[in-house]
């Protein structure tokens, strides 16, 4: 099975930001979530998580919960054992970078339990991780919070969003990642 | 109590229509190779139109649902008028540092915070471990953000 095209998958997610909307007056985010896990954790420790997760968060970790789903249903059922479908350009960077395995929807010999016993392991998974919560939350959303509910209401705070998320992305991948994986 | 317990299926109804619609999310993220590493390597090196095309299209098909939303007035099944907050821009150096903070992240776990949850439902058990960073980064940012530029 090849992968949806763009076409097919870019207007599918835009029709989420009217469909939340609609369903319940709710704008299409997902990193509200990682703020609720906090409140519902941690929540005397700061104001920031201080408010009211049930009221504002409730459809929010559902929504969540749902695309964990979704996730296990189309990995377990609607996945091709193919490889994800590169450009050859795209395959020979990667390979590059000492990714041998194509297999999976992410490198294995980078997101295994074992990666975490060397540091680049640990900057990858843990440091990425530690960017993308701290990023979104300052920044104030993440790609679905900006890049499309955002963009598609005009407003020039995504759009100054957006142009971060490139030029970190870039640097990750242009620098940071080649260094870290020796290439 | 007849009526608490009438609210509260009526709203365990409505989380049930969240999920439904982030299961739909989910699928489609996977199906479209979004929440591949693999795929956010090739978009940042600008090898493939794939990503582009999809952020792009999502964002057209959004804003004219939106100009419609607005222009007729529509109101959410719950018979709230439909409103999107603006953001308040201030000096805007929340949106490009932290924009810029996020982005680092992005590409290092070739995942933003949709395609977490997809990849660890996908049965990549490791995201657990950027997903909990993520919850801490998101502490973190509210340990400290009374110190931070706006």
């Amino acid at each position: 099975m090849r992968p949806w095209p763009w076409y097919i998958a870019g207007p599918l997610i835009g029709l989420f930001v009217p469909a939340l909307l609609l369903v319940g007056n709710k704008l299409f985010g997902i990193s509200a979530n990682l703020r609720h896990a906090c409140a519902i954790a941690l929540p005397r420790r700061a104001d920031f998580f201080r408010y009211d997760w049930r009221a504002t968060g409730s459809w929010n970790l559902a929504f969540a919960f749902g695309i964990l789903l979704g996730g296990f249903v189309a990995g377990h059922f609607l996945m091709s054992s193919e490889s994800t479908q590169l450009t050859a350009d795209a395959r020979a960077s990667i390979t590059a970078l000492g990714v041998m395995d194509f297999t999976g929807l992410v490198p294995r010999e980078l997101f295994a339990w074992r990666a975490l016993a060397t540091w680049q392991g640990w900057t990858m998974l843990v440091g990425g991780g530690l960017l993308v919560g701290f990023g979104a939350a300052y920044a104030g959303g993440c790609t679905s919070g900006h890049a499309i509910s955002g963009l598609a209401d005009l407003q020039l705070p995504s759009l100054i969003a957006v142009l971060g998320f490139f030029a970190g992305g870039l640097i990750s991948t242009w620098f940071i990642l080649p260094w870290l994986l020796g290439a | 109590m007849d009526m608490k317990r009438r609210a509260d299926s009526a709203a365990a109804r409505a989380l049930v229509i969240y999920v439904i619609l982030g299961l739909l999310f989910g699928i489609v993220l996977t199906k479209s190779e979004v929440i591949s590493w693999f795929r956010i390597q090739e978009m940042f090196r600008f090898q493939s139109f794939h990503m582009y095309g999809i952020i792009g299209s999502a964002v057209v098909v959004a804003a004219i649902a939106l100009q419609v939303i607005k222009r007729t007035g529509m109101r959410a099944m719950n018979g709230e008028r439909i409103a999107v907050p603006p953001k308040t821009l201030g000096h805007g150096t929340r949106y490009w540092l932290g924009g810029t903070f996020f982005g680092l992240g992005w590409a290092l776990v070739g995942a933003c915070p949709g395609p977490l949850f997809a990849l660890l439902g996908a049965g990549v058990t490791v995201i657990v471990v950027p997903l909990a960073s993520a919850i801490a980064g998101t502490w973190m940012y509210g340990m400290f953000r009374s110190e931070l530029p706006y």
